[in-house]
């Protein structure tokens, strides 16, 4: 088994998958009346910069197996953009305008993408290098 | 996703011989059509914006969920903790691409039909009389998210990616099995307080 160190992807995965949620919840809590948007984006912002902390911690590791990780994350990413689109539908048909909508199209764009990042990154860290 | 079929060991294999596992495939593409039809009649019902489809997408759905994450943290999470470790391979290798399809699936169905459920009863605005229960339920359903998306996900992937090799090293199966086992008991946990939710905001 490989004892390589690795960048704390799960963890930082984690906090910025909690940090989207509590923004969510943030949100919905407060419909359909006026939402203060401060603390969502606020949530947004800190959850997508640990992804981008994370995408850049990946991309320093040497000798990582990104043939296996893009393998894995590409169809992922198919998977969760369709779920994605489907909650985006939902508010979208609700009528959810606005800053309100902008944050949740982002907030989902983070989760669309930071999950197969998550699995691309578990599969592809026990994967030997061909 | 590629099958790979390796012959199942005869009687007692060699030491160094790799525990003998059934062909699968990590994505049953057999069941991606369920899922599409699924997911588009669920699309219809949400567009349809009645009360009833609504309600049978969430209620069947977030049953199902519930139900599969208490049977899995609590029944089969503990037994195969301890089964041996060929009789683990073999139940996971045929649970868990079926896992894969099924929970996502559930998850977005009860999700989204239960938003639009909410907006159409009025039980997720701000004013509702339940609206705290209601909130309540965000904050388990957002632990559990975080839990399945970020762990037991991705765990649950890669262990049947390591069970495709010819040779799987059983140290990483045994470390993705405890974090599938470990949160999948917490998961488990937090729906019980699902239930308590759910039956006091129907109840009213």
């Amino acid at each position: 088994m490989s004892e390589r160190r690795l960048p704390p992807v799960t963890e930082l995965g984690v906090a910025s998958m909690a940090l989207i949620v509590a923004g969510g919840i943030s949100i919905a809590a407060k419909l359909p009346g006026e939402v203060p948007l401060g603390l969502p984006v606020a949530l947004l912002a800190a959850s997508a910069a640990l992804m981008v902390a994370n995408l850049v911690a990946l991309s320093r590791v040497p000798g990582f197996n990104w043939p296996a990780f893009f393998a894995v994350a590409r169809w992922a990413l198919l998977a969760y953009c369709v779920i994605a689109a489907i909650l985006e539908f939902v508010f979208v048909n609700d009528g959810t305008r606005g800053g309100v909508l902008v944050v949740l199209t982002l907030s989902l764009l983070v989760y669309a993408v930071h999950v197969p990042l998550l699995i691309g990154f578990t599969v592809a860290r026990y994967q030997p290098i061909e | 996703m590629t099958d790979v079929a390796l012959p199942a060991a005869p009687g007692v294999a060699p030491d160094d011989a790799p525990p003998p596992r059934p062909d699968f495939q990590i994505v049953p593409l057999r069941g991606l059509p369920v899922v599409g039809v699924v997911l588009a009649a669920l699309v219809v019902a949400i567009a349809a914006n009645e009360l009833w489809p609504l309600e049978f997408f969430h209620v069947a759905a977030g049953g199902l969920w519930t139900a599969f994450d208490l049977f899995l943290g609590f029944v089969l999470g503990p037994i195969m903790g301890r089964l041996a470790i060929p009789a683990r391979v073999e139940l996971t290798t045929r649970l868990m691409p079926k896992l894969l399809l099924i929970m996502p699936t559930l998850v977005t169905c009860t999700l989204a039909s239960g938003w639009q459920l909410g907006r159409i009863m009025g039980t997720v605005n701000a004013g509702h009389a339940d609206h705290g229960w209601i909130v309540a339920s965000y904050v388990v359903v957002g632990v559990m998210a975080v839990i399945a998306l970020a762990v037991l996900e991705p765990a649950n992937v890669a262990v049947l990616f390591e069970l495709k090799k010819r040779r799987p090293d059983p140290r990483i199966i045994e470390r993705l099995m405890k974090r599938f086992i470990y949160t999948a008991g917490i998961t488990g946990a937090m729906q019980v307080a699902t239930l308590v939710i759910m039956t006091k905001v129907a109840a009213g």
